[in-house]
């Protein structure tokens, strides 16, 4: 093969067998590596014009312990090497075949040179996080409407039942004695509440 | 016209309210950065000796001022010395620069949590690039945690400078955090209660840093909490509980971080050594599975002598991988938050369901602590007559969540996180150690610490033991003064501040200095709020001679 190899056409092929498959790694022997010729081939074999490929066609070298090796594919006349791009295209086209076959994925049987397509990941139509922000915020939304709505009823009720006392109130406060400046705090009308008049801490200091 | 204030339902409301502010984000990602850096275990010696020196002292100082007054901050000031209701705005201005970046935490954290409920999670793979052949470069050069949250998440632009406009998905979280935080605080302050049934010197100084920040003294929330109580609540022993609680939750969030530390740093020294078996192994066309991290020492040196050229080509790319050396990188802040623990969390088994239950927890957390911090606004607010007269507290509140809400959105920009770090460290911290400063002197010295003391006496039925009388007089004053000495000068120093931003082509922080209208900005935060005291101190000097014309402007004792 040194002769014909065109470092160009040619691709590394590694493969990860153990850490794919642990115990039940199979060993690589020539037998692999004619159902791989035979994977190139088929793949070769589904490009337009290259329907006539053969096992045979398919070079491998330098294999190693790793394992991995070289490969190129020749056309029928045996003298000159397909061109990468169109074994590149080839590969691609049908890797996930290639991989199956022998029982691996993108990671552990690599191309070198060779990419390949990466399967995009499954995008719904909306994505997940607005549905669940939609619906945490509907339902903090209508408790806040709740729990103002039913602060405003409180306070209505509140306020029809005192309406007369702090007419009464309004006038007193605008009888507000000045003495010294200090504004003297009439006493509170409203029932139940503090009256001011025991209330010793705020009158120590002017309130401004 | 005075109402009768509402009250807390029981002190046990009380006390969770004040745990559930005082324990925050800074427990789980603050204390554990600093016991990491300044020694482990024996970081908590300074701790403990700076929480009961300094924590609990104050601590019970600002809850007995706002118990005694029975009024928010600034009201409350008002009282002690009319020249003083300067220290309560300044209390009210910082409270409202936390309010409006704090917030974006939270908006933070519903923006994971929203994105928990997807497999695989959203930070555990990088998207693909254009063309479908491999992932985004970004991604690739940072980790796909890290490309989450520079550029899905913040979508951070490389400066300060370079403002962009504001990204509509954190913009909408942070309208969610805020809506959550009004329906919280709808009810008035003393609802939050019922939401849970929930050296070295520089070893000392952080100990004392941070023990002043976690208790968040300073900010008028406490004052505002302890207004609620009855005047009878011992709030002696309330003090001591929350901040020995406050405490213990940072010791046990630092076990839960160290773990999650340990996790990540094996994960990561065993995907390096991986990756570095993978390299070996690929070079020299060893056979799958004969390299392993027992014999990978072995066979380096067996390589470096048999191959030697090969060898010194792939060598440069061979990383050491060290246990170690994964261990110490200590982050603190968003960074550990959002990075740290998502890493760590994407490689466990139904990362959903733990991921889930993180930003919950960040949550419950950053809401505890929002609602204190949203209280030492609205209650000042809601106790001046003038507001309340012509708006009712749900209005009030809706419109202090507005204003944040509003400004909050600069923090949604493209360098938005750039301004979050400037107000996360510039904001509050001179500003808060002058306000507790002039607090303690005020009461100790200008109320009186005798009146003080017979006033809680009468209130609370209890005697002052001595112990507090000699913190609060003299130990953490010295105290606080030491400290800000040493941030004064250390500020100086240091010269221009830097910041660390993302740079996109490299997949990692540079560091950068301030522009100048940054810079700018961060001395506005500072002076804004120190500004406050001696301006309403001069402000209540002016009016009070202008409207007497008494030279003699000494309040009536």
């Amino acid at each position: 093969m040194g002769d014909i190899i065109d470092a160009e056409n040619a691709f590394k092929v590694r493969l990860s067998i153990r850490t794919a498959l642990g115990d039940k790694a199979y060993a690589w022997d020539t037998n692999e590596e004619y159902l791989f010729k035979a994977m190139v081939a088929f793949s070769m074999r589904k490009v337009p014009n290259r329907e006539t490929t053969e096992i045979s066609h398919v070079l491998l070298c330098n294999v190693t312990q790793r394992v991995s090796f070289w490969f190129v594919v020749t056309d029928p006349s045996r003298n000159h090497t397909l061109p990468a791009v169109e074994v590149q295209s080839a590969i691609r086209m049908n890797r996930n075949r290639i991989n199956n076959a022998f029982f691996l994925n993108d990671q552990t049987l690599e191309f070198l040179r060779i990419p390949s397509t990466l399967a995009p990941p499954t995008d719904p139509s909306v994505p997940i996080w607005i549905i669940i922000f939609g619906v945490i915020f509907c339902i903090v939304l209508v408790a806040t409407m709740l729990l103002i709505l039913s602060g405003i009823q409180q306070h209505r009720r509140k306020h029809k039942g005192p309406s007369e006392m702090e007419d009464t109130e309004d006038k007193c406060e605008n009888v507000i004695t000045i003495e010294n400046g200090i504004p003297c705090d009439p006493l509170d009308m409203k029932g139940g509440h503090i009256n001011d008049a025991f209330v010793t801490e705020d009158e120590r200091l002017t309130p401004l | 016209m005075e109402k009768t204030r509402p009250l807390w339902a029981t002190p046990l409301q009380f006390v969770f309210a004040c745990i559930s502010y005082a324990v925050g984000l800074g427990n789980v990602w603050r204390f554990p950065y600093l016991c990491q850096m300044y020694g482990g275990g024996s970081f908590l010696v300074p701790y403990i000796i700076m929480l009961v020196v300094e924590g609990m002292p104050l601590l019970y100082l600002e809850l007995a001022v706002g118990q005694r007054m029975r009024q928010g901050s600034i009201g409350a000031w008002r009282t002690v010395s009319p020249y003083l209701s300067g220290v309560g705005v300044a209390s009210v201005v910082v409270s409202f620069f936390l309010c409006t970046y704090y917030n974006v935490i939270n908006a933070w954290a519903f923006w994971y949590l929203f994105h928990s409920f997807q497999d695989p999670l959203p930070w555990s793979v990088c998207p693909l690039n254009g063309n479908r052949t491999g992932y985004v470069e970004e991604c690739e050069k940072a980790s796909s945690t890290q490309y989450f949250w520079y550029r899905k998440t913040l979508n951070i632009s490389p400066s300060i400078q370079e403002s962009g406009a504001v990204q509509w998905e954190p913009a909408l979280c942070l309208v969610l955090a805020w809506l959550v935080v009004y329906l919280c605080i709808l009810r008035g302050t003393e609802s939050t209660g019922k939401m849970e049934q929930l050296a070295n010197p520089k070893a000392w100084i952080n100990a004392a840093t941070q023990i002043f920040f976690s208790l968040g003294l300073g900010f008028g929330s406490l004052i505002a909490f302890a207004s609620y109580n009855e005047p009878s609540n011992n709030c002696q022993k309330h003090a001591i509980i929350v901040s020995i609680i406050n405490s213990s939750t940072s010791i046990f969030a630092s076990i839960v971080t160290f773990s999650i530390y340990g996790f990540k740093a094996t994960f990561n020294y065993e995907s390096c050594l991986n990756k570095v078996i993978l390299l070996l192994t690929n070079s020299f066309d060893l056979e799958d599975g004969f390299l392993t991290a027992n014999n990978l020492e072995q066979v380096k040196d067996y390589l470096a002598s048999a191959y030697p050229s090969k060898y010194s080509e792939v060598f440069p790319q061979i990383k050491n991988c060290s246990l170690e050396s994964e261990l110490e990188t200590a982050v603190q802040g968003t960074g550990l938050a959002f990075i740290v623990y998502t890493e760590a969390i994407k490689n466990m088994k139904v990362s959903q369901l733990w991921s889930v239950l993180y930003f919950f927890m960040l949550l419950l957390l950053g809401i505890g602590s929002m609602l204190g911090n949203t209280a030492a606004i609205l209650t000042p607010l809601t106790d001046s007559k003038v507001i309340s007269s012509y708006l009712p507290k749900e209005a009030i509140s809706g419109l202090v969540c507005l204003a944040n809400c509003a400004i909050g959105m600069l923090f949604t920009m493209k360098a938005g996180s750039y301004w979050f770090d400037i107000f996360n460290d510039y904001a509050a911290t001179l500003s808060l150690l002058l306000i507790v400063l002039v607090e303690t002197v005020a009461v100790c010295y200008l109320y009186g610490l005798s009146r003080f003391e017979s006033d809680l006496k009468a209130m609370t039925g209890h005697a002052l033991n001595w112990y507090w009388k000699a913190m609060w007089g003299g130990v953490s004053p010295l105290l606080i003064i030491s400290l800000f000495i040493f941030y004064l000068s250390d500020y100086i120093i240091t010269g221009t501040l830097q910041y660390q931003a993302w740079d996109a082509a490299q997949g990692q922080l540079v560091t950068k200095d301030y522009p100048p209208h940054a810079l700018a900005v961060i001395g506005l935060l500072v002076a804004s709020s120190i500004m406050c005291i001696p301006l309403v101190a001069l402000g209540t000097l002016i009016t009070r001679r202008l409207r007497r014309g008494d030279p003699d402007p000494a309040p009536v004792a």
